[in-house]
């Protein structure tokens, strides 16, 4: 390309020769802002070869630029092949007005907070209507057994519970080390050694194993709830259900929910043995406290309430997590992209979740005196 | 010639799509491919742009053989073809505007603010309104993803256009407007178009010539007339049928396209 600026019979005369499009774009740009100031000029496009959108664009911006400064840009002898695309940018052209924003101002901020206020009291209520589907189709389900999906609930425990006890136990058992071996450096100085029994028992039996399984299950569980059911939400398959007659509440979510809150406390209680096993190794290892010494040590030493204290939560914490989970999987929309929001979404709430509810239940448990 | 293709194979599996395909599109011709489903019409579209690798056989775009060729060259090639895919295939994250600057980014020395020009450009010359250009696909309806497919396939100002379907789902009005906007830009942009399709109507109203698939290679090509004369059960019923006469008669009446 190549762009002549000359003068012919006292008019400045431009002649653009070669191909114009968006490779030449910025160079044909810089001679543009060359043209000097007069009030009218020409802009000969007869040996113009080869002219794209993007070049046309210019040549038509160039020329408004050049009229608001005050020049009168003619386009002259536009060669045939260029002239359909011409017309159709120039057509466009008056189209493309830039949008603008809206300012932000002190009102609309506040109606953001009001907004979001709004939305998180509705999602609370939201997670209660979910709760209240689930207990309604676990009563009819008792009532009239035949229509419960008894096949998908077994599926749901393998997947749910079966499948996770590997890694619930190895956490646990990691859990257990650790907490040995800091127990261990921390009581040494005071020669109070085999209170690291107790320190790991009670912490491993009342919060850390249920606390811990509970998360690893909500990042696991709840995610995979999502995209199962988002999954088919997406596709339709639950407005099929419906239309057919199958409740998705009942074949769906029911076995879910149930399928957690069998195999939660039997996950935190593989948790339990497996927490500390490790600590008793790590106390063997590293404190000299031998199995039997820390078994004895163990009964003795440790309530049987404690126990009951971690487990009683598994249920509640398996709930929350198969709302959230269940729930976020109806929200999914029609788009692949809200599919992977809500899985997020529902991994980040219900972990969240279940550590709110455990911080609950602490207060509950200093309160009764347990 | 600008695309050139001879004897072309694609397996998968034991089952075999093509066998001995051959097929040439000239430079600023509208060519349709037609056939039943499962004649691996989207499958050729894949293996000229380069998604899927022939299995044997040759292509050659713009005169440049494809297979074995280096990676750069490709990639020159491919600035100068654009692809809209059946539901647009708009990135998700981005809005509108921004899946259409998507290929100019490539355009070294683009400053930002032509670069948001000239993709306004190419929305408004699809037929959307602006205020569109910020909203995301999700919010769009499959009609608007289609048109919006297409401005970020002609961002580059490509010499060739691969459609695949693109009035599959769009209701009858949304069709022929699809229809209307195409035979304007291709007067306009001097496109060739590989146009892959089962709307009849859209035949009519782009087609300078068709290739219809079938057993695993091209049938016959030529023009719509030439395809009334084909003694092939398929092609007979296809281009005879209630649709195909119906597609005729409008397609006639309407004033013709090129």
């Amino acid at each position: 390309m190549s762009i002549k600026i000359g003068t012919t019979a006292g008019r400045p005369e431009i002649e653009i020769s070669g191909s114009l499009g968006l490779p030449e774009l910025e160079q044909a740009r810089r001679r543009f802002a060359q043209i000097p100031f007069t009030p009218q000029a020409t802009l000969d496009l007869s040996a113009l070869q080869r002219l794209d959108s993007a070049g046309a664009w210019l040549l038509l911006t160039e020329q408004a630029r050049l009229r608001q400064e005050g020049t009168d840009l003619t386009l002259s002898s536009v060669p045939p092949h260029a002239l359909p695309l011409v017309e159709v940018v120039r057509a466009n052209l008056a189209r493309a007005e830039p949008a603008t924003q809206p300012p932000l101002t002190v009102t609309a901020l506040l109606d953001r907070l009001g907004r979001k206020v709004a939305g998180g009291a509705a999602f609370l209520r939201d997670l209660l209507g979910y709760l209240g589907i689930f207990t309604a189709r676990l009563l009819g389900a008792l009532r009239r057994p035949r229509g419960f999906h008894l096949t998908s609930l077994v599926h749901h425990c393998e997947e749910v519970g079966l499948r996770a006890v590997p890694i619930v136990a190895l956490m646990a058992f990691l859990i257990g080390v650790v907490l040995a071996f800091q127990g261990a450096t921390q009581l040494r100085p005071f020669g109070a050694e085999i209170f690291v029994v107790e320190l790991i028992a009670i912490s491993i039996l009342r919060e850390l194993g249920i606390l811990l399984t509970a998360i690893i299950v909500a990042g696991r569980t709840a995610s995979a709830f999502t995209a199962a059911i988002g999954s088919m939400k997406m596709r339709e398959e639950i407005d099929a259900m419906q239309t057919l007659r199958i409740d998705p509440a009942n074949a769906l979510i029911l076995p879910r929910i149930l399928a957690l809150v069998i195999t939660l406390p039997i996950l935190g209680l593989v948790a339990d043995l497996s927490g500390l096993l490790g600590g008793a190794l790590m106390s063997w290892a590293e404190l000299g406290i031998s199995p039997a010494m820390f078994r004895t040590r163990l009964i003795e030493g440790v309530e049987p309430i404690h126990v009951v204290v971690g487990l009683v939560k598994a249920p509640v914490f398996a709930l929350i997590i198969g709302i959230v989970g269940c729930r976020a999987g109806m929200q999914v929309g029609n788009s692949a992209e809200s599919l992977g929001r809500m899985t997020s979404s529902a991994v980040v709430t219900a972990i969240f979740a279940v550590i709110v509810i455990d911080a609950l239940f602490s207060i509950l448990f200093a309160q009764v005196g347990l | 010639m600008v695309i050139r293709i001879r004897g072309l194979e694609s397996r998968f599996g034991p089952h075999r799509v093509h066998e001995g395909l051959d097929l040439d599109m000239r430079r600023g011709e509208v060519l349709g491919v037609v056939g039943g489903s499962g004649t691996g019409k989207s499958v050729l579209l894949r293996s000229i742009v380069g998604l899927r690798r022939p299995d044997a056989g040759r292509i050659a775009v713009f005169g440049e053989e494809m297979t074995g060729i280096n990676e750069d060259r490709r990639a020159a090639l491919a600035a100068r073809w654009g692809v809209m895919f059946q539901d647009g295939a708009l990135f998700s994250s981005l809005t509108l505007r921004e899946n259409v600057e998507v290929p100019l980014r490539g355009v070294a020395g683009l400053d930002p603010d032509t670069r948001r020009a000239l993709a306004e450009l190419k929305i408004a010359m699809v037929g959307l309104p602006l205020d569109a250009a910020e909203t995301y696909p999700a919010e769009l309806s499959g009609g608007m993803r289609k048109r919006a497919g297409l401005a970020r396939a002609l961002a580059l100002d490509p010499e060739i256009v691969f459609l695949d379907e693109p009035t599959a789902g769009l209701d009858p009005i949304g069709a022929a407007a699809f229809d209307r906007l195409m035979r304007d830009l291709v007067q306009a942009l001097g496109l060739s178009v590989f146009l892959v399709t089962h709307d009849l109507d859209t035949l009519y109203a782009l087609c300078d010539r068709v290739a219809v698939l079938a057993e695993r290679r091209v049938l016959a090509t030529g023009t719509l007339d030439e395809m009334l004369a084909v003694e092939h059960p398929w092609v007979r019923d296809y281009f005879h049928g209630p649709r195909g006469r119906a597609a005729r008669r409008s397609g006639q009446a309407a004033p013709q396209g090129r």
